[in-house]
């Protein structure tokens, strides 16, 4: 199995239409991805790839049965097309566009604590290159064909290193039941622990690495978690050794502002944790080889 | 983005945050005329950089004559002031702000802060003002108190007013204060403001709060959104390679080192520095071009790296996504075409259209030395920048 996605979810695309939507639609098809329809308002009634156009997420879901969504919206508009999925019952929002307001974050992420916890929309990103569960379905930019699937869970804040952790498992024949990026941003839609949460229950994932970077108490909180929950093993990284304090490395979330925020600090209380944390960005193959026992 | 001291006085101000009275001046002229405006018989001369500390650092100066603030003004006007915020290279001073000192009782701490771990905005008050927060949490925590905001209806009286007793004012100070906390609340909302720190809060003589100082930044992805935030940018207070970048939309910071590093996404870029340390080098840079990287971007970036002095090599290293190996390969090539780059390169390619992006680079008769992996590149960059590894 996979989590969050597979052949089988019905994705609609919010923006669909446009040259970001219009590019990655056609890769998640050709990939497999079942996209049942695209939201762009105003044409609605109208066609796309081959698939129907409609105004509203609420019109494309009842018309569509769809579960799941990605967003290729324009920043200032970007949290309302999150909230505008929360509002139809999608179940699972990824949200690809960089530069949200922050402010938008907090009160998109205070709107979806609206919905009890069994119909809670599940949102992933924004900043991220999305999710793919190899084989199956992707929902997101990635380049498909380095990913192979397989048995290991990956996270990752930043999208490049995800990739990176993709290619080096594939080298050594080790595939990915599936891969989240939950994005660069100061607040996430959906952060480590939620998705460790899954991968600890998903019966084909035998092993979860996650990649952090520096800023934020994110891996602090979920390797803490893990020590609690989580009986299958986890490699830990986190990029930024060498960034300097007080600096933005690239993604707004990538600051050194308090203490615990530094990669060192971070790799340290993953290591107490009892993660085996991989030595530097060229080892997430090897170490996941090592705890795979292979 | 940072905005200066005055800067963020004028937009509190404007939302009914109590400051003093002042001026900004760019020239000593101009500080005495401001001294004569404001009138009275003591001012304070401030430097404006983006950074704090300045007290400590000799940025600020109480004057009791208008000669006293020309010296200081003149003094300040034109230096670096390094304080221990600026790092040792210190920020450029090019503006002054005269205030009317104000006689005080009492210092408080007044801040808020986006924060992570709750998702909220979070308010820290304190009667430890004029300390660095940094400083109270380490030797005083118990005199920090904090509030969070519920996003869907803001900031409460009650939790002002439980912060106003707390702080230990009298009911006339308390009521000052519950209004300064609520208008403060208002400017960082609807200005998106990323963090606002009033310290220290004065309690005059006659029971009014006063914001003696004020610094504010701002949530660089809402700048589409305030325009007026937007224009007080001051690229002075910049690096200039970095006020360079920014304005051709790359991430670029500058660092200590040595190898100069161009990448793609904030994370490999963060790894790629990381490498080269393990590798026993020292990375120049951070810089991330970004995704869908055109032949020009690549250029661009090449010729900001290069204008680092310190500079000894170059290492390209792109993990394509939505970017394509192609068009770095054809920007690489025309950078070293149009810039004359002498400098060692290393190039390492994986992703989209690596095999097409491998051959541009094969066919163009560049020297150039290529890796296979992030390792590989890493360490080739090390000991080319060493002068023991040449391209072939």
């Amino acid at each position: 199995m996979s989590i969050l996605i597979d052949e089988k979810t019905p994705v609609i695309v919010q923006g669909m239409t446009g040259d970001k939507g219009t590019f990655h639609a056609k890769e998640m098809i050709e990939y497999g991805t079942n996209v049942v329809g695209g939201v762009t308002p105003g044409k609605g009634g109208g066609r796309h790839l081959d698939r129907p156009l409609f105004n509203t997420v609420k019109e494309a879901v009842q018309e569509t049965g769809a579960e799941a969504s990605i967003t290729f919206v324009a920043p200032a508009f970007c949290s309302d097309a999150i909230m505008e999925c929360a509002d139809a019952g999608i179940r699972l929002v990824c949200s690809i566009t960089d530069g949200i307001p922050a402010q938008d974050m907090m009160r998109v992420k205070r709107y979806l604590m609206r919905y009890p916890r069994e119909r809670r929309t599940m949102m992933v990103g924004p900043n991220c290159a999305g999710i793919i569960s190899p084989g199956k379905a992707m929902l997101g930019i990635m380049p498909g064909h380095i990913y192979l699937q397989g048995n290991v869970g990956v996270i990752s804040r930043s999208g490049t290193l995800g990739y990176e952790a993709a290619a080096q498992m594939k080298d050594r024949g080790i595939g990915i039941t599936t891969s989240v990026g939950i994005g660069g941003d100061p607040i996430n839609g959906s952060s480590f622990l939620d998705h460790l949460a899954l991968f600890e229950e998903d019966p084909e994932t035998d092993a979860v690495l996650m990649i952090g970077e520096i800023g934020g108490p994110q891996e602090a909180e979920a390797s803490v978690w893990i020590k609690d929950n989580m009986s299958k093993p986890v490699v830990g990284f986190v990029a930024g050794l060498t960034a300097p304090k007080g600096r933005r490395m690239g993604h707004a979330g990538a600051i050194i502002s308090a203490t615990g925020d530094s990669a060192a600090e971070k790799a340290e209380i993953m290591r107490a944790n009892g993660l085996t944390v991989a030595p530097n960005p060229s080892e997430f193959g090897s170490t996941v080889a090592k705890v795979l026992g292979l | 983005m940072d905005v200066h001291e005055y800067q963020a006085k004028e937009l509190l101000g404007s939302f009914g945050v109590p400051v003093a009275k002042g001026a900004v001046a760019f020239s000593p002229d101009q500080a005495v005329y401001a001294a004569t405006e404001l009138g009275g018989w003591s001012w304070a001369v401030k430097a404006q950089i983006h950074a704090g500390a300045r007290g400590k650092a000799g940025g600020i100066k109480i004057c009791k004559t208008y000669h006293e603030v020309r010296e200081a003004a003149q003094d300040m006007l034109g230096k670096r002031l390094v304080t221990h915020q600026t790092g040792p290279e210190g920020k450029p001073v090019q503006r002054v702000y005269v205030e009317a000192a104000e006689p005080f009782e009492k210092e408080l701490y007044l801040g808020f802060v986006l924060d992570r771990k709750a998702e909220r905005v979070r308010v820290i008050a304190s009667q430890e003002g004029g300390m660095e927060i940094e400083e109270i949490a380490r030797t005083n925590p118990d005199a920090i108190l904090q509030v969070t905001v519920e996003p869907a209806v803001g900031l409460q009286a009650f939790q002002a007013r439980e912060l106003a007793f707390r702080l230990g004012l009298s009911i006339k100070q308390a009521q000052s204060c519950v209004s300064t906390i609520m208008n403060a609340y208002r400017a960082f909302r609807d200005c998106d403001a990323q963090m606002l720190e009033i310290n220290p809060l004065v309690v005059t003589k006659d029971d009014r709060v006063l914001a003696l100082d004020a610094k504010m930044s701002f949530d660089d992805n809402a700048l589409f959104r305030r325009p007026n935030v937007a224009d007080m940018y001051d690229p002075s207070q910049q690096d200039p390679r970095e006020a360079q970048a920014a304005e051709h939309n790359l991430n670029y910071i500058g660092l200590e080192g040595d190898i100069g590093c161009i990448v793609n996404g904030a994370g490999l870029a963060m790894a790629t520095m990381d490498m080269i340390k393990h590798a026993g080098g020292e990375p120049a840079n951070f810089l991330d071009v970004g995704g869908g990287a055109s032949p020009d971007r690549i250029e661009t970036a090449m010729k900001l790296v290069v204008s680092d002095d310190n500079v000894k090599a170059i290492l390209v290293n792109i993990f394509a996504g939505i970017n394509r190996c192609d068009w770095v390969a054809k920007g690489v090539v025309q950078a070293c075409a149009n810039l004359d780059i002498k400098l060692p390169l290393i190039v390492r390619l994986a992703g989209t259209n690596v095999e097409e992006g491998r051959r541009i680079l094969e066919e163009s008769d560049l020297k150039l030395i290529t890796a296979e992996t992030l390792a590989e590149a890493a360490e080739k960059a090390v000991l080319a920048c060493q002068g023991k590894l040449q391209a072939a």
